[in-house]
């Protein structure tokens, strides 16, 4: 019988712990408990018997750490076939009439995956990859991925399970004390990330005792459409008369599970502490229960690493501002890689409140596959915002949602036949919340009804796929109001019959009506508070614009959904207009000067004030031109804080401060002058990173930040960057100098090996290196041109290389 | 001995604004407000766990045996020479501390240092918090314990946190990982063998005047 069907009918029950009793056994410190299969195969014999006996319906292989981490490809398939030899044996041999399966068992790597570890997820995936496809080889009945605490590397294998069997596929994460996996996810972001891509089960495992995974239980049974499992520890360890023993009884632990039982979980078991013993109270306190069946879950929500976003009452707000459409600053960062300028727009919008950003970085000239999946990656560093990925480049939909850690929003799909070929597998795959425009081959239909006939079509179509309803938001296509008087109201006729007749949620890009007319704000947002009456669960829209804003907050705090008007408030006190603040300080800098003849935005910069420096230069850039600006005005501001920090008059912290006072200035003079990056560097260009194995990089983004300052063009690598990276980076731009920087002794031999490499293919380039190991003996060892103890020093030695130039 | 492995989770202990300057290499108090502000962005956001277990020290001429491992580092045996019993212990304020100082490294240095001092900081407190709860339930027994001891000090190799990983189950147990380079992550994390001693030491109450270096500028005077 397949487990899938069994399950429908009956409560499926695991096995209990195979760690604690292998250490019963004689499992000693350090030993690697799978090569036990191999050594001590009458042991795990007997322990899988024992579970059968005692009422599990699954054991799990001795195959938890089994990986190629851990094993080379040769040994890791005789542990896990001897392991499979085990379970059949125990299978064959057992008393128990119950059914009988066995699971593919598969444990976290130990590693933490990229950018906050050193594992590449897709490496991750190549090693679940090789242990699932020998299970598939040696006769697994399913794949249970267990005891995972990341969603990212529980992503990656499921993601390898999937792509490597068609077995059914239980997933289970370790949560913590607070509900939460270690690396952040709530149990709501697991269900949305782990049914999305169509796992069988979702449970919760390890970690704690029964009674401490309540709360977990609780949000997984409450949001789960698939059947939820609970394997929990016999509580936590304790020491008593020099034996490790756990804290809940096996009573205790079996009246706790026929409690969640009742509640609605399917599969049960037993993990850390937990015996035979455990597992027979379990089955014999709830084997005459009536399973409760999992219920299919009406929820549309998207998913981060940390959180889930549901669409329900209350309007979910997508920023709309990282798209280069009409935006020459976007463009021309997207076409100088300047991820960092994109970056800090989503940073900005999640502070203003949006819910999800959207993601589009779509523009002729570059590789949008490549730039795609760059910014879907770095975003995820820098804000824990479920994203939408909007592009119309399938190819570069299908790597983002590859790399995304949850479950993403997809931008879009439409009534177009290759459209829908295209995008629903992908959905399919990857799990994501589709937004899906009202037109198809024939175009955009002019009347509503015209509009709901797609989405009909749509919608079966993507049944077809397996998607459900549930996972397609509409878009009924806010059209220019000064092109025809008529079409926003048939863009808001059809989004409410698609909300009422079809019961499907909806979403608008809502500045597009106001296309062609001025102060497009008013009209934006007073079509924005209509669609909201007629049922709009989401808006992609400017979060910058007050009127938007104040619409949403306005319209939650009259709909009930602002309790004491908390929000409203808050964003009002903190953001209603006050008189222009910008044009003030135009006739003071002109005329005051201070008495050391210094200038407002030198003493800004000096005082290290960010936004009055940006507040000044976007006043002096009326009548100054910029280069007299920095030349004037940031650079010796610039060079009195930096003198300072070399005398050790002026300490880190504050050259930094100041540092980033001036690089506000620039970014004005950037936003404004319509200089680009090349007009405005008049020195030359310098590669930086931290080398390949060392994940630190506070020192090396300071250098950055100094020498871009000081007007280089400053190529920023990254962390954990392999030698053969940097010397085609040095290559390619023939860059005459290269900034190193390591922390540990451990990476020094990397920086090293990236020296002798970049001495003997570009020999003309000079090397800088700085780190906390490093020292000048140190670094003359390695053969750098220059030992740099902080970043002023590198500054000052760049000087002189570009000077010789 | 069972080497029972225990975890301990720990309430948020007291941000130390002197310390967090001393990382952030300055004395300069203007940039306190700046702190604050980090404060208020990290705090209740951190996690701060404890996992460790205690071991019997087995010792020969030229090798300590630790149980977990076999150690011949000079600077450790000196250290563990009045000791017969160790506690080995892995400890980590979680992933947060890190997503903030690389979400700030890309767009102010400034915070991402004071991120980085306020992690230095956060660590640092958990492992004294923690060092004096051992401490005090040794003492019951009329044993002292010695500063506490980690992998890279001295000739006591970064290699050894292989093994420390592997007794402790860091990563099952408080979710703390390796790299190739013997990197921890979450970055802010410790390991460290602490022995345990039948004679008092007053190592532990005066840190400061057991230090040589007389030039530092935090130096505690009298």
């Amino acid at each position: 019988m397949n487990i899938l069907d069994f399950l429908k009918e009956n409560i499926l029950y695991l096995d209990g712990s195979m760690g604690t009793l292998l250490q019963k056994n004689g499992l000693k410190l350090n030993e690697l408990p799978e090569e036990w299969n191999i050594t001590h195969p009458d042991v795990i014999r007997k322990i899988h018997l024992d579970y059968y006996n005692s009422g599990s319906n699954v054991v799990s292989t001795n195959t938890f750490g089994a990986n190629t981490l851990k094993f080379n490809l040769d040994e890791l398939e005789k542990i896990i076939k001897a392991a499979f030899e085990n379970a059949y044996f125990a299978k064959e041999n057992s008393t128990s009439k119950g059914e009988k399966f066995i699971a593919l068992d598969i444990g976290p790597t130990g590693k933490l995956l990229k950018p906050y570890g050193d594992l590449g997820f897709e490496d991750a995936v190549k090693i679940f990859a090789d242990t699932i496809k020998l299970g598939v080889k040696y006769g697994a009945d399913l794949i249970f991925i267990e005891t995972m605490n990341d969603s990212y590397e529980t992503k990656a294998a499921l993601l390898a399970a999937k792509e490597n069997s068609n077995l059914p596929i239980f997933v289970s994460n370790a949560y913590s004390e607070d509900g939460k996996l270690m690396t952040g996810a709530t149990p709501e972001a697991m269900v949305a990330l782990l049914e999305g891509m169509g796992a069988d089960a979702i449970g919760a495992n390890c970690s704690l005792g029964p009674k401490m995974l309540e709360g977990v239980v609780k949000k997984l049974l409450k949001y789960a459409s698939v059947p939820v499992i609970l394997k929990p520890n016999a509580g936590l360890p304790k020491e008593e008369n020099g034996k490790t023993l756990y804290d809940v009884s096996p009573e205790e632990f079996s009246e706790d599970v026929k409690n969640y039982v009742k509640d609605g979980v399917r599969i049960v078991g037993g993990c850390c502490g937990t015996t035979p013993e455990y597992i027979k109270e379990v089955f014999e306190k709830t084997k005459d229960l009536t399973p409760k069946p999992a219920e299919k879950k009406d929820i549309t929500m998207v998913s981060s690493y940390t959180h889930a976003v549901l669409f329900d009452k209350k309007p979910v707000l997508i920023g709309e501002r990282i798209n280069p459409t009409g935006k020459k600053r976007f463009k021309q960062a997207l076409l100088e890689n300047d991820i960092n300028y994109i970056l800090e727009e989503g940073i900005k919008q999640h502070s203003k409140g949006v819910d999800i950003l959207d993601v589009n970085v779509g523009l002729p000239d570059i590789d949008e596959n490549k730039m795609l999946t760059d910014v879907v990656e770095e975003l995820q560093t820098v804000t824990n915002l479920p994203l939408q990925i909007d592009t119309s480049n399938f190819e570069a939909m299908e790597n983002a949602l590859r790399c995304y850690n949850g479950k993403a929003m997809i931008n879009s799909v439409n009534g177009k036949k290759e459209s829908m070929e295209k995008i629903f597998p992908l959905a399919k795959k990857y799990g994501g919340v589709i937004v899906a425009l009202t037109l198809d081959e024939n175009g955009i239909p002019e009347n509503s009804e015209g509009r709901l006939k797609i989405a009909k079509k749509i919608i079966e179509t993507a049944k077809e796929y397996g998607i459900d309803k549930k996972d397609i938001i509409f878009d009924t296509l806010a059209m220019a109001l000064s092109a025809d008087k008529d079409a926003p109201k048939e863009t808001l006729k059809a989004l409410y019959e698609i909300k009422n007749t079809l019961k499907c949620h909806t979403s608008l890009g809502v500045s597009n009506v106001s296309f062609g007319l001025p102060s497009r704000d008013a009209i934006n947002s007073t079509f924005f508070a209509m669609a909201l009456t007629k049922g709009l669960s989401a808006a992609i829209m400017n979060p910058y614009s007050f009127d938007m804003m104040k619409t949403y907050y306005s319209y939650c705090a009259l709909c009930g959904m602002d309790e004491n008007f908390e929000k409203y408030i808050d964003y009002m006190s903190n953001n209603a207009p006050s008189p222009q603040k910008s044009d003030v300080p135009v006739q003071k800098s002109e005329v005051s000067i201070n008495s050391d003849d210094k200038t407002e935005l030198q003493l800004a910069i000096e005082k290290g004030l960010k936004d009055k420096a940006g507040e000044l230069t976007q006043s002096l850039i009326k009548t100054i031109n910029p280069f007299d600006i920095i030349q004037n005005e940031v650079i010796p501001a610039l060079d009195v804080v930096g003198k300072g920090f070399e005398e050790k008059k002026v300490y880190l912290p504050q050259l930094l401060m100041s540092a980033e006072a001036a690089k506000a200035s620039f970014e004005c003079i950037k936003q404004n002058a319509s200089t680009s990056k090349s007009d405005m560097t008049k020195k030359c260009t310098v590669v930086i990173a931290t080398v390949h194995g060392d994940i630190h990089d506070i020192g090396k983004n300071i250098v950055k930040l100094l020498l871009e300052n000081y007007g280089f063009d400053v190529i920023d690598l990254g962390k954990d960057v392999p030698p053969e990276t940097i010397l085609e980076k040095v290559t390619e731009t023939n860059a005459p100098i290269v900034g190193l920087s390591a922390l540990m002794t451990t990476t020094v031999p990397k920086m090293e090996e990236t020296i002798k490499l970049l001495n003997k293919k570009a020999p003309n380039c000079k090397t800088i290196v700085g780190g906390a190991v490093l020292n000048k003996e140190y670094a003359d060892k390695i053969g750098a041109d220059k030992y740099a103890k902080d970043a002023m020093e590198a500054v000052r030695y760049a000087d002189i290389i570009n000077s010789k130039l | 001995m069972s080497n029972t492995v225990f975890v301990k989770k720990y309430d948020e202990p007291k941000f130390n604004i002197k310390e967090i300057l001393r990382y952030a290499q300055t004395k300069d108090d203007s940039i306190i407000p700046i702190i604050n502000e980090c404060i208020d962005e990290v705090k209740n956001k951190l996690s701060y766990r404890v996992c460790y277990a205690f071991f019997d020290i087995v010792k020969n001429n030229d090798f300590f045996d630790l149980s977990f491992t076999k150690t011949k580092s000079k600077n450790l045996m000196k250290n563990l020479k009045d000791s017969s019993k160790i506690v080995l212990f892995g400890a980590t304020i979680g992933i947060e501390i890190d997503r903030l100082i690389a979400k700030y490294g890309k767009i102010s240095p400034l915070k991402a240092l004071i991120f980085q001092s306020i992690g230095a900081e956060r660590i640092e407190s958990l492992c004294d918090m923690f060092c004096d709860e051992i401490s005090k339930e040794v003492n019951k027994n009329n044993l002292f314990t010695l500063p506490r001891f980690s992998p890279g000090y001295g000739d006591f190799e970064l290699e050894n946190q292989k093994d420390i990983f592997n007794v402790l189950n860091l990563h099952k147990n408080i979710g703390l990982t390796l790299n190739s380079s013997y990197i921890m992550s979450p970055s802010k994390s410790v390991t460290a063998i602490i022995g345990i001693t039948d004679k008092k030491c007053d190592f532990n109450a005066q840190k400061c005047k057991n230090c040589n270096k007389n030039d530092c500028i935090y130096k505690e005077r009298n």
